[in-house]
């Protein structure tokens, strides 16, 4: 067998931005059937390197050679019709079109008059998207998707154009395993189709899982490259993040703690049957001061939403949230922050950060009012917090005057949680808080959660990564279609207990009855 | 640096020279005209031309300060010029009971309108630009209803209001500095300007934080609507005659253009003060200078769409490449 043709070969690529060296010189080669990890800590340069490569930024210099010519894509929409087709970090579908016009996007069916055949494209949309195991009608407008699903449609778009390379920048980071799964089983298919795969998570698991080559970026250089298999993974982690392997292996992967403090006090938050039409049924969830409580269940089954409920994002129809015992006028996120409740969402991109404003003008934004006189600022007791809290999370901008929009992913995640911390709330409800961040500060950040708990907060995690919801949390409340199917408490919270509650093995474990029980 | 410097490539280069022109732009084109001015037209360089360019601007001025905080919520508001004639109207419906009541009136006057603006876009969830339509077309209807006709004021109190000076200085200009000092102080060092901002730049992000998005929305188009007042009843002073029919007419787009051209993008978030005054005064120069120089009416027009496609431009190039 002749060895695979290249595909693409990169060299020198550089890129400054404005105060940071976002890629510096760094070299990319890969062959037809690759699938191919890149890997680095948040703000390394990944997202920025594939942004170069698909003609959303311009290189300061180096050259790329795609097929065998040299080539300079002006636009993405030059690079995908080029063959190069990429599912960028942040999803980039457009919210108010429906479904099947996102998936058809710029290769609509038409009829034999040129007209756009709707029909055939939302049968056509709704198949595809079965084969992907998302079940939904098409004609909805995107945004009425989560975002697990939305990941899944800008999946089954790339895929489905003539594609000899396909990008994906942590296409998984919403993704529940039985989704995971269908994804790659799809990177399999393009695999054996002979089709190019670049690769980039921070979950080393999934790494390892479908990836045979590794390029490992630091501070936008590449520091490794080569096989994956033959790199162990302590040896790629510290490669990744420069540091000793010694010291790696010593403080290993996951950060937390285990057990808390699992006091008997009066729960700090209590959520009773909180109901919101077609999407809860009567959740109750209950968490006291130091405890960390997860919420397990698959996509769809209202943990976002329960989230929400609770912290006043989502309108309830019925049921009611005290906070220590008083109870909480709904309906409005700014008297659930005002109680000691804060939610860190889901959708980071378009509900979290406000993108044109600086990072120091985020963390401060909640805050803000207990930071002021007279509504005046102090800008003096701003700067101080803002510091405080770069230093704490490590947040990595070029200044704090830096846009937030122009960080990496996984800072702008930190950028979010200041805003939080920042507020010294009761109760933290934390959605996907470690999505799209890296080890290193993927375990900074549940160290931080264990701190936080520790220091008395509440904590409600919500994680489709499985090893850190049992991992973190003290008592898991398994959600299914918008109702608490189950409990799992002390020595049951297992990944393997998880996985039959969900299923609906009751055997399992007891109905959830004794966290309302108090309420009469 | 020097690596750095070198590395860089041409169309960085141009997203510079966009920022840099969409930023300190509208200075320079100020600067321009002055010196242009200097060379070609006749007793430009007197105390008396200048007098009269300031106290002309300083209304639009005004009213471009709450426009400026408007279009920094992303939205916008038509109804500006609707406000002024309402102002004019009220002003001489209640002068009888003097210049103080009357002005108590304007004031409550504006603050409806504003009340029903924001409200329409915070509480009902209306577009700012057809919420405010209406209000710009229901507005003017009403100051006719209430005053039918041009109608001369003759008040000594609003008379010295539009045409009295301190050491020089006519109380326009003066009201119109502080005015902006004030706008400029708000946004940049006070709660509300900061939750402004980030109001516009994203509503569900800031919403999620736990601001007073509805509150702030709110009080934005009443502190817009009371400027616009404040406009009109100067304007009506200056005139010392009531003119609902005309008052204000094309105000609001003379608003949007000092702000646009001043370089606060329309997609909000951002709020320049000082560059809305020079817009303003760019605006008002350039129509001057055309004036002056015996130029059609429809040459000022052209000249102001220029400007106004220059500004778009530039801030089209911003925060790209
Ligand atoms: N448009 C931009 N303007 C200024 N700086 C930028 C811009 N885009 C990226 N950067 C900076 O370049 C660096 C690399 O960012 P990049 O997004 O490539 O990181 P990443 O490796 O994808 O990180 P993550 O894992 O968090 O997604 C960061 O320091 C970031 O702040
Ligand atoms: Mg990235």
């Amino acid at each position: 067998m002749a060895p695979p043709a290249e595909v693409l070969a990169v060299r020198g690529l550089s890129k400054t931005f404005p105060g940071v060296r976002a890629l510096d010189d760094v070299d990319l080669t890969l062959h037809a059937g690759e699938v191919h990890a890149l890997i680095g800590e948040n703000g390394a340069g990944k997202s920025t390197l594939i942004k170069l490569l698909t003609g959303v930024y311009r290189p300061d210099a180096g050259e790329i050679t795609f097929q065998g010519a040299e080539v300079s894509f002006a636009t993405p929409l030059e690079a995908q019709k080029a063959g190069i087709s990429t599912i960028y970090q942040e999803v980039n579908l457009i919210p108010l079109l429906s479904v099947a016009r996102n998936l058809f996007l710029g290769r609509e069916p038409r009829n034999r008059f040129g007209v756009l055949d709707i029909a055939r494209m939302n049968s056509e949309a709704e198949e595809v998207l079965r084969g992907y195991g998302v079940r939904v009608d098409v004609r909805r407008p995107l945004r009425t998707l989560g975002v697990g699903a939305q990941q899944m449609v800008a999946l089954a778009r790339a895929v489905a154009t003539d594609a000899r390379i396909v990008i994906m920048d942590e296409p998984t980071s919403s993704l529940e395993p039985r989704e995971v799964e269908t994804l790659f089983s799809v990177i399999r298919g393009l695999r054996d189709a002979g089709i190019a795969v670049v690769y980039v998570s921070h979950r080393l698991d999934e790494l390892y899982a479908v990836c045979s080559t590794v390029t490992v970026l630091r501070d936008g250089r590449r520091v490794h490259h080569g096989s994956l298999a033959e790199l162990g993974r302590l040896d790629l982690v510290s490669t990744m993040l420069g540091r000793d392997l010694g010291e790696v292996r010593a403080e290993g992967l996951t950060k937390f703690s285990g057990d808390h403090q699992a006091t008997d006090s009066e729960p700090v938050l209590e959520a009773h049957e909180l109901t919101v039409p077609h999407r809860l049924h009567g959740v109750s969830v209950s968490i006291r001061p130091g405890e960390v409580v997860g919420l397990g269940g698959l996509l769809g089954s209202g943990r976002t939403e329960t989230a929400k409920a609770i912290s006043g994002a989502l309108p309830v129809r019925s049921g009611r949230v005290t906070v220590a015992g008083v109870p909480l006028r709904g309906g409005s996120a700014a008297a659930a922050i005002r109680a000691g409740v804060s939610l860190l969402p889901e959708d980071r991109k378009s509900e979290g950060i406000v993108p044109g404003l600086s990072v120091r003008e985020n963390i401060a934004l909640a805050v803000l009012p207990r930071l002021s006189r007279f509504g005046l600022v102090s800008e003096a007791r701003v700067d101080s917090v803002v510091d405080t809290f770069v230093t704490r999370l490590r947040i990595k901008a070029s200044s704090p005057h830096q846009k937030v929009g122009e960080l990496s992913g996984g800072n702008q995640q930190k950028v979010l949680l200041a805003r939080w911390l920042a507020m010294n709330p009761k109760v933290l409800l934390l959605d996907e808080p470690t999505r799209g961040i890296d080890v290193g500060a993927k375990a900074e950040v549940q160290k931080l959660v264990d701190e936080l708990a520790a220091d008395g907060l509440g904590v409600l995690l919500i994680s489709s990564d499985l090893e850190e919801l049992i991992e973190g949390s003290d008592r898991v409340v398994v959600l299914k279609d918008g109702a608490v199917v189950g409990e799992l408490t002390g020595d049951d919270v297992t990944e393997d207990k998880l996985m039959r509650t969900i299923a609906g093995d009751t055997a399992a474990t007891a109905p959830a009855a004794e966290e309302v029980a108090g309420d009469g | 640096m020097a690596e750095a410097t070198t590395l860089r490539t041409a169309p960085l280069d141009r997203a510079r020279v966009l920022q840099w022109l969409q930023t300190y732009g509208v200075y320079a084109g100020v600067a321009a005209l002055l010196v242009v001015n200097v060379v070609i037209t006749p007793n430009f360089l007197t105390a008396e031309n200048f007098r009269t360019q300031a106290v002309q601007v300083a209304p639009v001025i005004i009213v471009a300060l709450g426009m400026a905080l408007v279009i920094g919520t992303e939205g916008v508001d038509l109804s500006v010029g609707a406000v002024m004639a309402l102002a004019a109207s009220v002003t001489a419906l209640y002068l009888g009971y003097g210049l103080l009541p009357a002005l108590l009136a304007v004031a409550l006057f504006a603050a409806a309108v504003g009340l029903a603006n924001g409200a329409l876009v915070a509480l009902v969830g209306v577009q700012p630009i057809v919420a405010t339509l209406a209000l710009m077309v229901g507005g003017r209807g009403i100051a006719l209803v209430l005053l039918p006709q041009l109608e001369d004021l003759r008040n000594p109190a609003l008379a010295s209001l539009g045409s009295g000076d301190v050491l020089g200085v006519p109380y326009l200009i003066l009201i119109a500095a502080v005015l902006a000092l004030l706008v400029a102080f708000t946004v940049r060092r006070t709660t509300f300007g900061r939750q402004l901002l980030a109001i516009g730049d994203s509503r569900p992000a800031a919403q999620l934080a736990g601001l007073p998005v509805r509150r702030v929305l709110i009080i934005v188009y009443v502190v817009c609507a009371l400027l616009a007042a404040v406009a009109g009843v100067l304007a009506t002073a200056r005139l010392q005659a009531s003119d609902p029919t005309s008052l204000g007419n094309l105000m609001e787009l003379s608003a949007i253009t000092a702000v646009v051209v001043g370089g606060t993008p329309l997609t909000g978030g951002r709020v320049n003060i000082a560059g809305t005054v020079a817009g303003a005064v760019l605006i008002q120069l350039l129509t001057a200078t055309l004036i002056k120089h015996d130029l059609p009416p429809s040459w000022t027009q052209i000249a102001q769409a220029v400007v106004i496609v220059a500004a778009v431009y530039a801030a089209r190039g911003r925060g790209r490449r």
